[in-house]
């Protein structure tokens, strides 16, 4: 059976000011039916970029998809016109975005912005879309629903805006929902309950999930595969339980190592990775990571790697063996 | 939302005091009124003393505002000079609508006055609002959705240069092209002078034809400020979070900008209307001396360069108090479409 | 671990880092990307260039020479811009007028400048009934428009200065006058602007740290906040030029501004709208200058706004 959802080698540019800015440098993954995948990477790695064009969002200009495809239920999106792709969006894919204070309209009421997509792409009464829009913000977790349809985003508290953006998502039964660094914005014990309802939502409805974060711990929960990107590549490919127990990419090695543990001597130093971040108007010759890397050999400085298998559904982006320190 | 209407109503009060001494002390130290009143012959001494009295200008500073603002009628003025106050007062004061008497047209209550002209110049400036709204609205919108394109640009160029005519210069320069050369080249032309043609009458034909010129004159530069400045508020509005989740839902581009977009950008742009008020109102003054025009700002010319300070004084007042309740308004409306404001 | 690849062919993040520019050099870059900016520029130097180098080829005593059996004459070889209902040549009026409009634009804008900013950064710094008290004065002052008050005020005072003499030209009191009175009637804005920006950096921990090193008042006012809220001042002074000679267009215009022999471009227009038809060229000249000075300074004062835009100025993730 072919996945539910197939990106294949996608590039994104933006032009700007000071250069080409090469965001998504040719990534390719597929989402199969009620999977969860978790795409990890540090501000500015591309990871938000990457899904943002499977929903045609990205500005152009002055943005620019100069390679790729992304096939859903046999479609290439990138191909299809503006009425096409409108009723894709929020009725078969929807997203959650980072801050729901400022992803949610100031000046319109829940009610309405819970109803709208509903009106339009369930092609229901406003009456129908209001009763759903009570039984969804139940499900949720926000009491007094009927009370609250009326009220405007900044009446909620963050934990709730979220929630609301959840059932906006919800709202028309996708079959996938991808979530944007959906709790960053949140403190830790609301985090956890944001995590919880999607789990139990997403068994609810069988529904495929990509969940953006820079944070590991987060993902480990929800997870069956993991995509690590670092620069506008993927580089280390697997799902949940090898990821944690044998990373194989020197990048994923120095994220697990970076993350404080409890079991630690307190006085030991936290890890770190040294170095800067990428600069994406750049390209170097080779591999992006090669100068914060404590394993480069000299074919990291020359060619850029390719994703290769290493295991069982387990793929890396390195010309090193970190076990080893050899040339795979 | 009621306790911030009446919070700021009140705060007026204390500005428009403020405003009104500042006005006062201004025009009373300027200007010999006496010498205005007496025209080209001197005034004999006891014509002076006598009048000096009877205009209350031989009481303090202070106590002449007092009675400029709440009248002496109430009181007995010395009118002849004897040091007992004896006749009953006849000023009124400006919080009920009595500025004086004009010192040019003698005897006429400055307020008459004003309010003969009064309805002019809102016959001016009420269409030329509207217009001035309508089309920054469309030009600003068009040009935040098509941003960069051809006519962006044109339009952003134009704008700039409608915004740095001084009005005059664009009175003049249409009065040139449509009125002058419409003429000789035989082509139906706009009239310049004046609200109508005495010989035709006051009809409405007339005056409408004698209101295209002056508007016209009045609404370039405000249109081309405010177009950009529409174009501004909603090329942010359009880069916000929330627009981006709208479009996520799959909602069309008619539904993103009429419902989401242009709500959000209508609260700034309600400001317009506070900022452009004084604009307009002053720029009558302009307007109507090139074009003729029997307005108040005319009026204010006319008497200003004839010291008539009762009737300065009055027109600087009401178009201040004007100024004053036009921004209380906007400020009430904003609160009103913004739930932030009014639901906190 | 072990390379055999030289240093030099190892990009390390100092290479594949781009070094950061400058604010200058980024203020400056983003201003050269507006086209319209430096068109302003050069339409503003030409100009500049016009009044004064223009000067050197007539004298100002030249164009106030009056000659009725030459008045109205179209332009000609000897009298470029023709000449005016006074027969005045109207070329070296219109050269003379622009040094008093420039003149009167700059210097009051510095006055505007002095006032706005130290209105609204006391306002904004001390806080309490001292902004309370300087906020109503200025909301007083901008309540009342300002082209009524402008000619009020010019009325009033204009005939109280006498003419003065400054390098070796004469200036009508009424230049003084109106500059003075341009400058007062217009720094309202600015202050808004300067107490807005004192309110919020007043409480940034820089701040907090000049006064715990004892720093005074006025240190803290002059040498730290201040310098940080320069860019919205520079953008308001540059467009606060442009207003400022419109505004001495207008009531030079209506006759109670700068007041004859001396020329500006305002007055030169006074009672322009009787020769229309019969001498366009009285108004059409200055007047167009009037548009091309204001339109480049708008020009360069937008894109020194659009340069100097603090938000974009920061680095965006």
């Amino acid at each position: 059976m072919s996945a539910l959802l197939q990106i294949k080698d996608l590039q994104v540019q933006f032009q700007t000011i000071e250069g080409t800015v090469h965001a998504v440098n040719g990534i390719s993954y597929d989402l199969d039916k009620g999977q969860t995948l978790g795409i990890v990477g540090e501000s500015g790695c591309g990871k938000s970029v990457s899904v943002l064009s499977v929903m045609g969002l990205i500005p152009e200009p002055p943005g620019e998809i100069t390679k790729g495809e992304v096939i859903y239920r046999g479609k290439d999106l990138l191909k299809m016109d503006k009425k096409e792709i409108r009723k894709i969006r929020g009725k078969e894919i929807a997203m959650v975005f980072q801050d729901p204070m400022t992803s949610l309209n100031p000046v319109l009421t829940i009610g309405r912005q819970l109803s709208e997509a509903q009106i339009l792409h369930l092609k229901i009464s406003k009456e129908e879309a209001t009763s759903r829009s009570i039984e969804l913000l139940n499900i949720v977790g926000i009491p007094k629903p009927e009370e609250r349809l009326g009220e405007y985003p900044h009446q909620f508290s963050g934990g709730m805006r979220q929630r609301v953006m959840i059932a906006m998502a919800l709202s028309c039964q996708p079959s996938i929902l991808i979530a944007d660094e959906p709790t960053t914005a949140l403190d830790v014990t609301i985090q956890a309950q944001i995590v919880e309802l999607t789990k139990k939502l997403r068994d609810q409805m069988d529904m495929a999930v990509i969940w953006i974060t820079h944070d590991l711990a987060v993902i480990a929960e929800l997870a069956d595969r993991i995509i690590v990107m670092y620069a506008g590549f993927i580089v280390e490919e697997t799902d949940i339980f090898q990821l944690f127990e044998n990373p194989l990419h020197p990048y994923t090695l120095s994220l697990l190592k970076s993350i404080p543990r409890v079991d630690k001597r307190i006085d030991e130093r936290l890890a770190t990775i040294s170095g800067y971040p990428p600069n994406n108007l750049i390209m170097p010759p080779g591999c992006s990571f090669a100068p914060r890397c404590s394993h480069h050999i000299d074919r990291c400085w020359v060619e850029v790697p390719k994703l290769k298998n290493v295991g069982s559904n387990h793929q890396i982006a390195c010309w090193v063996d970190v076990t080893t320190g050899k040339e795979l | 939302m009621i306790r911030y209407i009446i919070r700021r109503i009140l705060q007026a009060i204390p500005l428009l005091f403020i405003i009104s001494l500042m006005i006062f002390f201004l025009l009373r130290s300027s200007g010999d009124p006496i010498a205005m009143m007496g025209g080209r012959r001197a005034t004999r001494p006891e014509d002076r003393e006598r009048l000096t009295r009877l205009l209350g200008l031989d009481q303090p500073l202070y106590k002449q505002y007092i009675t400029w603002l709440i009248g002496n009628d109430w009181s007995l003025v010395d009118i002849d000079g004897d040091g007992i106050p004896e006749t009953p007062g006849t000023r009124k004061g400006a919080l009920r609508g009595d500025f004086g008497n004009s010192l040019v047209k003698r005897g006429v209550p400055a307020m008459d006055l004003i309010l003969e002209r009064l309805p002019n110049t809102l016959l001016l400036m009420i269409p030329a609002e509207i217009i001035i709204l309508l089309i920054s609205l469309a030009v600003g919108i068009y040009s935040a959705l098509k941003q960069y394109s051809l006519v962006d640009q044109v339009v952003t160029a134009g704008s700039f240069i409608g915004y740095s005519m001084p009005i005059f210069f664009i009175a003049l320069a249409s009065m040139y092209i449509f009125a002058v050369n419409f003429r000789k080249w035989g082509l139906p032309y706009l009239p310049t002078i004046g609200m109508f043609d005495p010989k035709v009458g006051k009809t409405f034909s007339q005056v409408a034809l004698h209101m295209v010129l002056p508007i016209f004159s009045m609404s370039v530069i405000s249109i081309s400020g405010y177009s950009r400045y529409i174009r501004s508020e909603m090329l942010e509005v359009i880069s916000q979070d929330y627009i981006r989740t709208a479009h996520a839902k799959g909602l069309t581009e008619r539904m993103v900008l009429i419902g989401h977009a242009l709500k959000n950008a209508a609260i700034p742009f309600v400001t317009i209307l506070a900022i452009d008020i004084p604009f307009l109102l002053g720029g009558a003054v302009v307007t109507e001396s090139i074009f003729a025009w029997p307005g108040m700002g005319r009026l204010f010319i006319d008497h200003l360069g004839r010291s008539d300070t009762p009737v300065v004084m009055g027109i600087l007042m009401m178009i201040s108090v004007a100024v004053v309740f036009s921004q209380i308004i906007v400020d009430i409306v904003y609160a009103w479409l913004d739930p932030r404001i009014r639901y906190s | 671990m072990k390379t055999t690849i030289p240093k030099t062919k190892q990009y390390g993040v100092e290479d594949i880092e781009s070094p950061p520019l400058s604010i200058s050099q980024l203020v400056w870059l983003r201003f050269r990307r507006h086209k319209m900016a430096l068109v302003g520029v050069v339409l503003l130097i030409l100009l500049i260039l016009f009044s004064t180098v223009g000067a050197l080829f007539r004298t100002e005593a030249y164009g106030n020479i009056t000659d009725t059996s030459i008045r109205l004459q179209a332009p000609s070889p000897e009298h470029p811009f023709g000449t005016d209902t006074v027969g005045r040549d109207l070329l070296t009026r219109t050269i003379y007028g622009g040094q008093i409009s420039l003149m009167i634009g700059l210097t009051a804008v510095i006055i505007q400048i002095v006032v706005g900013v130290l209105i609204g950064a006391i306002a904004g710094y001390y806080g309490g009934w001292i902004d309370s008290l300087l906020m109503r004065f200025t909301e007083a002052v901008f309540n009342v428009p300002t082209l009524p008050l402008l000619l009020v005020l010019s009325k009033m005072l204009s005939d109280k200065i006498p003419t003065i003499e400054l390098f070796g030209r004469e200036f009508s009191g009424s230049v003084i006058v109106i500059t003075g009175v341009i400058g007062l009637t217009s720094w309202m804005g600015l202050a808004r602007l300067v107490r807005a920006n004192f309110l919020s950096l007043k409480e940034q921990e820089f701040v907090t740290a000049a006064r715990s090193i004892g720093a005074k008042n006025s240190s803290i006012i002059f040498s730290h906040i201040l310098p940080n809220t320069i860019a919205p001042i520079i953008v308001s002074s540059t467009l606060g030029v442009a207003g400022a000679i419109i505004n001495e267009a207008y009531v030079s215009f209506l006759g109670v501004g700068v007041m004859p022999p001396t020329a500006t471009w305002g007055n030169m227009l006074n009672g322009a709208y009787k020769y229309i038809e019969t001498a366009p060229w009285t108004w059409i000249f200055p007047g167009t200058l009037i548009v091309l000075t204001v339109l480049s300074i708008n020009f360069v004062g937008d894109g020194l706004r659009d340069a100097l835009d603090p938000r974009a100025l920061v680095e965006t993730e």
